[in-house]
């Protein structure tokens, strides 16, 4: 019988070209070609062989590094997210079986955990072990849910790896940079595409402001960047956005209105932007780089390897590139009998195209009509008064809720300075959403406010009380 | 400048809403029936959460033991009432 060995990262890394590829972070940056020989690990790698691994790091460089070095040799890899809440550590260690925690930080942050913590950093040194048979490791991302403990979601490299297609051969070389944490689904996508791909890779960093995070962009000759709508809004409301030249932008993680697609287009003309569906359980769904808002219709009916159907009004996946399932002990089945995942994102058929409408949690129910907030947000992010909305449920005596919103402005207020200017600019908003929506979707009233709370995972902050 | 009455602040802001969401409204006199004033049940939620932030008052979850109103005589009373 043939026996195929499985892929790994670090097998994928040392069988490329890697000359002048590199993966900068805020304070360093390594070359992929000492990494791929390379160790920043404390232990032999080996003593880690066949075990359940968590990867819980301060900085991206050192879990980037981790990945590359652990990826076939552990037997699962847990990617903890920066955020992780410490009390949501020991169910999480306990669920995924850990038998080590590969860690950054000083191990008495662990101490309560009862497992050996084994340290990785920089710099990277010679790896003097042996090579030895590559297993095929699982790799274990935690969602971003708002409430209780994340749930664990089971990929594998293949997986994780099935939407990223050999890239055309380019003039200048590719750098590849993403807003997101790369131990996030869309981080996770980036990270794998530069290293699979003939690319560097500039890292995020929480601590740092976003207009230092964009001269860092400039200075490394970023070409490729992803992020959220809210992470772009954020970067063209930059006086220095123009500092970057990229030739691609990617939005995923969030809706991305026809505004923000226009925004990106007129700041950047020169860049291609691309939206792409994904999510940590169904994986890259699609990409659409027509420039358009929503999907085409075409998408859902065609054939290929992602099949996807609507439901209940919401969206369902079949997919390789979907993780494999949940993991834990009452973990729920990731998918229905017939193999589908249900994203809970909620989208419309208008003419030839498919519009996402919003998250089914999120419905704002104003006397048993519903709204969805995204839905509205996007005609007011329309006005080009607007750089970003937000729409929230105002509780009413009469109707049970009532639809409001929070606005925040971009630079061009040409009225800012004569008397009145606010509320003739409320009126505008509000006219353009009785234009395009039904009168229970229209916001009852408008706030301006200087900023909106984007969360670590890049979207928009939305209390669901 | 003189200092608009409760009942002036509703009335204005009932004139506002109707005019926003294009409603001919009837004439605003204490025995109208507010079913027959010509706002749906919308205006109303809208009606009431502009004069919460005008007069910073609710008078419908104030308290839990509301007389829904039935006519504009009513209605007034309520916000009067709560204005003390």
């Amino acid at each position: 019988m043939a026996h195929t060995r499985p892929r790994t990262l670090g097998g994928i890394l040392r069988g490329a070209g890697l000359t002048g590829r590199r993966i900068l972070g805020v304070d360093a940056s390594v070359s992929l070609d000492a990494i791929a020989v390379g160790t920043s690990l404390a232990v032999d790698r080996q003593t880690l062989a066949g075990r359940s691994v968590l990867i819980a790091t301060d900085d991206q460089m050192t879990a980037a590094l981790a990945v590359i070095e652990l990826d076939g040799v552990a037997r699962r890899m847990v990617l903890s997210p920066p955020d992780l809440r410490p009390d949501y550590l020991a169910a999480i260690v306990d669920d995924a079986e850990v038998d080590a925690i590969v860690s950054d930080r000083d191990p008495g942050t662990f101490a309560a955990i009862g497992k050996p913590v084994v340290g990785c950093g920089l710099p990277v040194a010679a790896y003097e072990g042996a090579p030895s048979e590559p297993c095929a490791t699982e790799w274990v991302l935690l969602t971003s849910g708002t409430t209780g403990v994340p749930k664990m979601v089971v990929h594998s490299l293949d997986g994780l790896t099935a939407a990223i297609t050999t890239p055309p051969p380019r003039e200048r070389p590719t750098v590849w940079a993403t807003f997101y944490d790369i131990r996030r689904y869309g981080g996770l996508q980036i990270f794998l595409r530069a290293m699979l791909g003939d690319s560097s890779l500039v890292l995020s960093h929480a601590g740092e402001t976003i207009v230092d995070h964009l001269h860092r962009l400039a200075a490394s000759g970023v070409t490729h960047i992803s992020g959220t709508p809210s992470h772009w809004r954020r970067t063209i409301m930059c006086a220095t956005a123009n500092a970057i030249a990229p030739d691609y932008i990617r939005l995923s993680g969030e809706i991305a209105d026809q505004a923000i697609l226009n925004a990106l287009h007129d700041t950047f003309p020169d860049a291609a932007i691309g939206h792409a569906y994904a999510s940590t359980e169904a994986g890259v769904g699609f990409a659409v780089d027509d420039g358009l808002e929503g999907f085409p219709a075409s998408l859902i009916e065609g054939g290929g390897d992602v099949s996807m159907k609507v439901e209940d009004g919401s969206l369902r996946i079949r997919s390789p590139r979907g993780a494999d399932r949940y993991l834990g002990r009452n973990a729920e089945p990731l998918t229905d009998a017939d193999g589908f995942i249900d994203t809970g994102d909620m989208i419309e058929r208008r003419g030839d195209r498919f519009y996402f409408v919003g998250r089914r949690g999120g419905i704002i129910n104003v006397g048993g009509l519903k709204v969805h907030p995204e839905e509205v947000e996007a005609v007011i992010n329309r006005h080009q008064g607007v750089r970003m909305s937000l729409v929230k449920a105002r509780k009413s005596p009469i109707m049970g809720s009532i639809v409001v919103a929070e606005v925040v402005l971009n630079d061009n207020q040409p009225a800012a300075s004569g008397e009145g200017w606010d509320d003739a600019l409320k009126d505008e908003i509000i006219h353009l959403c009785r234009g395009t929506l039904p009168q229970h979707k229209v916001p009852a009233t408008i706030r301006f406010v200087p900023a909106l709370t984007v969360t670590a995972a890049g979207k928009l902050a939305r209390d669901h009380a | 400048m003189v200092k608009m009455t409760t009942r002036e602040k509703i009335v204005s802001q009932i004139e506002t809403i109707a005019k926003q969401q294009e409603k001919q409204i009837a004439a605003l006199d204490d025995n109208l029936v507010l079913t027959d004033s010509g706002l749906d049940s919308l205006c109303f939620a809208l009606l009431v959460a502009n004069l919460e932030d005008k007069l910073g008052y609710d008078p419908f979850t104030a308290s839990d033991d509301v007389n829904f109103p039935v006519t504009f005589g009513d209605f007034v009373r309520l916000y009067e009432d709560g204005a003390h």
